[in-house]
């Protein structure tokens, strides 16, 4: 029997979304929903049997000192990392997007070096990082010293080390930023800033929130949205420079999430752990998209 | 009388390419100069040097007679028009017309929302630029939008938006750069009219840029013809149509493409290229010219004939609509009056005056 145009139609979009449906659904959504359920167990890695133990792993999590520590810790990290990564980005961006116009090698130049900490692999950077901020040793400490500060210990102060965790982000971050931020510069017609010339808007200042701010806001919510994803997975500084101390001052969610089901395999309490970072990532999300993207497309 | 604008042997290179080469222009108060020229002759950095937006490698910008070239472009008070429209897309309609003046009447606090009411004088500053606001957009028929942003606007709303920005600061020169080339062909006739009122209600001296030669020729009463970054000729429409100085002035102006006949086509003026327009050569019987029919396009009111001379040089010619068109190959003789004849040298192509 030969099937109408519409059933053909329909069945060619079919044949065309269901590869991808069925990977999403395979190796996205079943996981999600295992580890999910899995978060309402003691299971632990290898072991035969397990019992169903309700919210327990939730309530272990937020009553904890340590499980607590992880969450604050993670949202102070991220509410540091956010702003002072993308403010730092765009002023970067502005900078060389400008500076291309009267120097283009330089500004090139610039451009590389900034997005070097980008294409580096983070741990080998963190060796070179605890070199630089050394006790006694670092170029930190004694460049402090000779201009008669007192030195820090910027990794085993447990009131500073998340602090200097999240520079090391900043810094690694600001050079992905940038990018982005000089795709969306270069996207601002140059009509608009003659206009605002024009109209008496010329000054530095009024430049960039007449036409530049404006003009970069879709650019400005995606650069926020990819940077607190990337901030809330903050990992592999911590795992290899502090490993979560001193006494858990740097713990992560994704790096308890590391000890708690590789270290000690308990993998129900590992599972409840990715749930409530999944469910911070998404309520970020959301609530960048839903507030922010209705004022950045001006419609 | 002083002139409201004068660009005095300006001269413009980027790097080693000269793009404007000794223009001179005046703008006399209250007219309206089309700068008319092919893409990449110039005439839209003519005028971004009128505005203050470039500046002149040699040669001097006076506005109102005193030397404007320290200006900026905001000091200057020229309202410009962009072809892209320009205006700002998170601004309402409101607000876009309205930021020439807060820029001028507000303080920088003062144009923070909120905060901004706190500052002294700045609600009475409100008020009146909102009047003045309302003012504009009234006369452009633009009061139901005030509200709407930019991007829920069509072409031809767009354009009048820019235009009301232009007009609410009160400017002591507008310059427009190809304002109605996005807009489609109807539209395009509507906006033409449109600014041709508001240039008579103003009084105030319009500057055009377009590469249109019906824009130039409907709407202004003083045309610079511009070719290669140099002035070729400035005139009244009538003077660049009847009087070209130069056979590529001649071939930019008019509706129908002029003919060019060499020596030996059958119009005989010495060495020199003979010019007639097609609407100058028509068929009779009498005529001087002889060619042979090639193709014809009956248009109602006219008939445009495309025939070849003796020599195999294109012509064509515009008959009456009630002509009746002979079958392609026969000759037709072709008639023109003595003083619309224009005769060109053949190197420089500067015009002769014909029997010289």
């Amino acid at each position: 029997m030969r099937l109408s145009l519409d059933g053909r139609q329909a069945l060619t979009d079919l044949w065309l979304v269901a590869p991808a449906t069925l990977a999403l659904v395979l190796f996205i959504f079943v996981p999600v929903a295992i580890v999910a359920v899995l978060s309402f167990s003691d299971y632990q890695f290898g072991a035969p049997t397990f019992n169903w133990i309700g919210t327990e792993n939730y309530l272990t999590l937020f009553s904890s000192t340590i499980g607590r520590r992880a969450v604050t810790n993670t949202l102070l990290y991220v509410a540091i990392v956010i702003p002072f990564s993308v403010g730092a980005g765009l002023i970067v961006a502005t900078g060389i997007h400008r500076m291309a116009g009267w120097a283009p090698r330089l500004s090139n130049l610039m451009k590389t070096i900034y997005f070097l900490p980008v294409a580096a692999t983070l741990v080998a950077m963190s060796v070179a990082w605890q070199m630089v901020l050394h006790p006694s040793l670092g170029i930190v400490n004694q460049t402090l010293a000779s201009l008669g500060g007192q030195p820090q210990n910027w990794l085993s102060d447990r009131g500073l080390v998340l602090y200097t965790l999240a520079m090391i982000g900043i810094w690694q971050s600001i050079g992905y930023n940038m990018i982005l931020f000089l795709a969306g510069l270069a996207a601002i017609p140059p009509e608009l800033y003659d206009a605002a010339e024009i109209d008496g808007a010329g000054g530095a200042w009024s430049r960039f929130w007449t036409v530049t701010w404006p003009m970069l806001g879709p650019t400005t919510l995606f650069v926020m949205v990819i940077t607190a994803t990337n901030a809330f997975r903050v990992f592999e500084t911590v795992a290899t420079m502090t490993g979560g101390g001193p006494a858990f001052a740097s713990d992560t969610l994704v790096h308890a999430l590391y000890r708690e089901g590789f270290v000690y395999f308990k993998a129900g309490y590992a599972s409840a752990l990715t749930m409530v970072f999944f469910a911070f990532l998404l309520a970020l999300t959301a609530l960048q998209l839903r507030v922010v993207e209705r004022k950045v497309h001006y419609r | 009388m002083t002139a409201a604008l004068e660009l005095r042997d300006v001269t413009r290179r980027f790097g080693s390419t000269t793009v404007l080469d000794q223009v001179s222009v005046r703008i006399e108060p209250g007219s309206f100069t089309a700068l008319l020229g092919a893409s990449g002759c110039g005439k839209s950095t003519s005028l971004r040097i009128m505005s203050g937006l470039d500046r002149p490698t040699s040669g001097d910008v006076l506005l109102g007679g005193s030397n404007v070239g320290e200006k900026s472009a905001y000091e200057r008070n020229v309202a410009m028009v962009f072809q892209s429209y320009a205006l700002y897309p998170h601004l309402s309609v409101a607000q876009n017309i309205a930021l020439p003046l807060t820029m001028r009447h507000l303080s920088p606090l003062g144009r923070l929302p909120v905060i901004g009411s706190l500052v002294p004088g700045t609600v009475a500053a409100r008020r009146t630029i909102m009047r003045q606001v309302t003012e504009s957009a009234d006369a452009l028929g633009l009061t139901e939008l005030l509200n709407r942003k930019p991007g829920s606007l069509s072409g031809g709303q767009k354009q009048r938006v820019a235009l009301g920005r232009a007009l609410v600061r009160d400017p002591s020169l507008f310059l427009l750069d190809e304002p109605l080339s996005n807009l489609d062909a109807r539209l395009r006739i509507r906006m033409r009219s449109e600014i041709t009122a508001l240039h008579r209600s103003t009084g105030k001296a319009f500057v055009y840029v377009t590469h249109d030669q019906t824009e130039a020729m409907a709407m202004a009463d003083q045309i610079v013809v511009m070719i290669g970054g140099r002035v070729a000729q400035a005139g009244s429409p009538r003077e660049l149509y009847e009087r070209p100085n130069h056979r590529d002035v001649a071939a930019f102006i008019g509706h129908h493409a002029i003919n060019f006949l060499q020596p030996g086509d059958g119009m005989e003026a010495g060495d020199s290229i003979v010019g007639i327009r097609p609407e100058d050569l028509t068929p009779d019987e009498s005529g001087a010219l002889v060619a042979q029919l090639e193709s014809a396009e009956y248009l109602g009111s006219e008939v445009i004939m495309s025939l070849r001379t003796r020599q195999g040089t294109q012509v064509r010619s515009i008959a009456h609509g009630d002509y009746a068109v002979p079958a392609p190959g026969t000759g037709v003789r072709l008639g023109y009056h003595a003083r619309k004849v224009h005769v060109f040298d053949p190197i420089t192509g500067q015009r002769r005056e014909a029997g010289a």
